[in-house]
């Protein structure tokens, strides 16, 4: 006997009588231990199976290209550890290039080697933050506490260095800050002499580890045609096997002279990737050894970086010249020509760019940063498509971004 | 001669209205708005410059003719040059260009940051919304008549006003490290205090 009963799935139900599958769309983010910072996704589930994926950033957007066009040269860099703040000597670097070509400054090698070690540091720093956060997406929480009591050494140097452990601000336009302190490169083998083995081991627990294999072997996989559309840069484009370093291909700050190799992937997924910064890390102890072992005398700042630089504090204390000068730097700014340049450099996370149109005089008319982690952030809505969420985590994990780059 | 430069001219060669522009490094040109997807299209196809790396808008001043321009810095994966593509855009009020998503699937997010930071249409574009911005934000941030402060803005969520009572309020400048705009010269107006358009001495903190 047929019952009048309506069963609670009927509404599930079409005409025909068969069921008809609804969609999910969650939320995943702004605050979620995966998303590394404020990223949110806005996923659309059948199942556990992603159908849709749409980022949604901007919620650490501060203005900061607005605020440039605000402030003379100097005074942005300060705001360029806040781009990518796990490797802020790196980004130091790259401004501070791109103002150089502006302004036609040539730094001595010096401080160019000094600038190469502290940006193969910071690249070391940043790779090992990234290796111990991707682990924890996975389930390997172990690599994450090797991996950061090394960036805890890197820091002590940073300090030593600059007097700060995470906001450098250690570049100046057309030099650094300050000397190397006495004794700091030979702590710096030092530390590259301990490291190696321990990356060995770091590594060694994610390598065979069958679980780690399991979650990343396979998932996001980005083809090499994809990874050149959508403007992938660093290790995620190499992993697909692009052989793209600027380091190498186009060099910047005397990268020329140091012999390294460039890892590349074959096949472009969350294992590649890994793989890839692992081995960036060893070639990064390479340089920095290579770079140190030939460490130039001289000066640490442009001789015709005067005209940017403040004086010598003593100086304007005492010499009416320096004292007229420094007032004018500080109020005015350093005066640049008038032109525009673009200057990337090989971060961490992959090509940081900065596009200057100046008008001359102290103050950027326009400075646009092209962020790695944002170029590297649009790839998700095709990389995700048809993926379980614990896959997400894995890709988000494989991709190491920094929101506080993405954003600006 | 280097691929770029080879590029460049076979461009001013191929198409009216390119011509070179000033540049402190790579090699640069203007082109016509309306030919953007077919020169880059070029580019990309005939001379190897395969990336997109950047768009990137530039406002030129509230009086200046064109106002908007669309700068794209393309990059050649195996020549590792770059080529820099300008367009103006005719329109000063509706500022638009061709869209280059066909030809580069990332120049969806640069597409999309330019409109939401300077107002600039990307005709074609699938999708263009606001990305950096709440959806629903009606300034252009980057453009020169926004001012550094900030504008006070209703936030986009009605039952996050009611519960809050406050929308987006502009950034206090007083005792700020900014110092001067590109162009200013009298320092009395460049002084950060002359900068604040929020709260003052004389206008309290809201």
């Amino acid at each position: 006997m047929p019952t009048e009963h309506a069963f609670p799935d009927s509404a599930a139900r079409n005409a025909q009588g068969e069921f008809e599958t609804e969609k999910m769309s969650i939320s995943m983010g702004p605050s979620h231990p995966s998303t590394h910072g404020v990223l949110r996704i806005q996923l659309e589930l059948d199942g556990e199976v992603v159908t849709k994926a749409d980022p949604v950033i901007g919620y650490l957007h501060r203005g900061d290209e607005k605020i440039a066009e605000n402030m003379t040269y100097n005074q942005f860099v300060p705001y360029t550890d806040r781009l990518d703040y796990l490797a802020p000597l790196a980004n130091n670097m790259a401004y501070a290039i791109a103002v150089e070509k502006l302004a036609k400054l040539e730094v001595p090698p010096r401080c160019q080697a000094i600038r190469v070690i502290t940006a193969e540091m910071a690249r070391i720093s940043a790779h090992l933050l990234g290796l111990g956060a991707f682990g924890i997406d996975v389930g390997a929480w172990t690599v994450f506490l090797y991996s950061f009591t090394e960036r805890e050494k890197l820091y002590k140097l940073f300090e030593e260095l600059t007097g700060a452990r995470f906001t450098t601000s250690y570049t100046r336009i057309g030099g650094v800050a300050r000397d190397v302190p006495d004794g700091w490169t030979y702590k710096v083998s030092e530390f590259c002499d301990q490291f190696i083995p321990l990356l060995e081991e770091i590594l060694d627990l994610l390598t065979r580890n069958r679980i780690f294999v399991d979650r990343t072997s396979g998932v996001g996989v980005i083809s090499r045609e994809d990874a050149i559309a959508y403007g992938l840069t660093g290790p995620n484009l190499r992993a697909s096997g692009v052989p793209l370093d600027l380091r190498k291909d186009k060099p910047y700050s005397g990268y020329e002279q140091y012999e390294f190799d460039v890892p590349v992937g074959t096949k472009g997924d969350g294992y590649d990737r890994y793989l890839v910064r692992g081995e960036e890390m060893r070639q990064s102890v390479r340089i920095i050894r290579q770079a140190i072992a030939k460490f130039p005398p001289g000066k640490w700042y442009a001789e015709d970086a005067r005209r940017i630089f403040a004086p010598p504090k003593d100086k304007v204390l005492t010499s009416m010249e320096e004292l007229i000068q420094n007032f004018m730097i500080v109020t005015e700014g350093p005066q640049m020509p008038a032109g525009e340049v673009y200057f990337e450099a090989e971060n961490p996370k992959g090509a940081l760019g900065f596009y200057i149109v100046s008008k001359g005089g102290g103050v950027p008319w326009r400075l646009k940063i092209r962020a790695p982690s944002f170029c590297n952030l649009s790839i998700l809505p095709k990389v995700c498509v048809g993926v379980m969420v614990s896959d997400v985590v894995s890709i988000l994990g494989s991709l190491d971004f920094v929101m506080g780059e993405c954003d600006r | 001669m280097p691929a770029a430069l080879d590029a460049v001219a076979a461009l001013k060669g191929g198409w009216a209205g390119v011509t070179d522009r000033a540049s402190l490094d790579h090699a640069a040109v203007n082109v016509p708005a309306s030919d953007l997807p077919g020169i880059l299209g070029l580019l990309k196809r005939d001379h190897g410059f395969d990336m997109l790396v950047d768009i990137s808008g530039v406002d030129w001043g509230m009086n200046a003719k064109p106002r908007f321009t669309v700068v794209y810095h393309v990059f050649s994966t195996l020549g590792h040059e770059y080529v820099r593509v300008a367009a103006d855009c005719a329109d000063d009020l509706v500022p638009e260009v061709p869209s280059v998503t066909p030809l580069w699937a990332g120049a969806d997010w640069h597409e999309r940051e330019a409109y939401d930071m300077f107002g600039i249409r990307f005709t074609g574009h699938p999708d263009l919304r606001r990305i950096l911005m709440w959806d629903g934000y009606p300034h252009f941030p980057l453009r020169k008549d926004f001012p550094l402060a900030g504008i006070d803005t209703v936030l986009p969520d009605a039952e996050v006003v009611a519960e809050t009572k406050t929308g987006a309020i502009a950034a206090p400048m007083m005792g700020g490290p900014f110092v001067a705009s590109s162009g200013e010269i009298n320092m009395s107006e460049a002084e950060p205090r002359a900068k604040d358009e929020s709260w003052t001495e004389k206008r309290p903190k809201p």
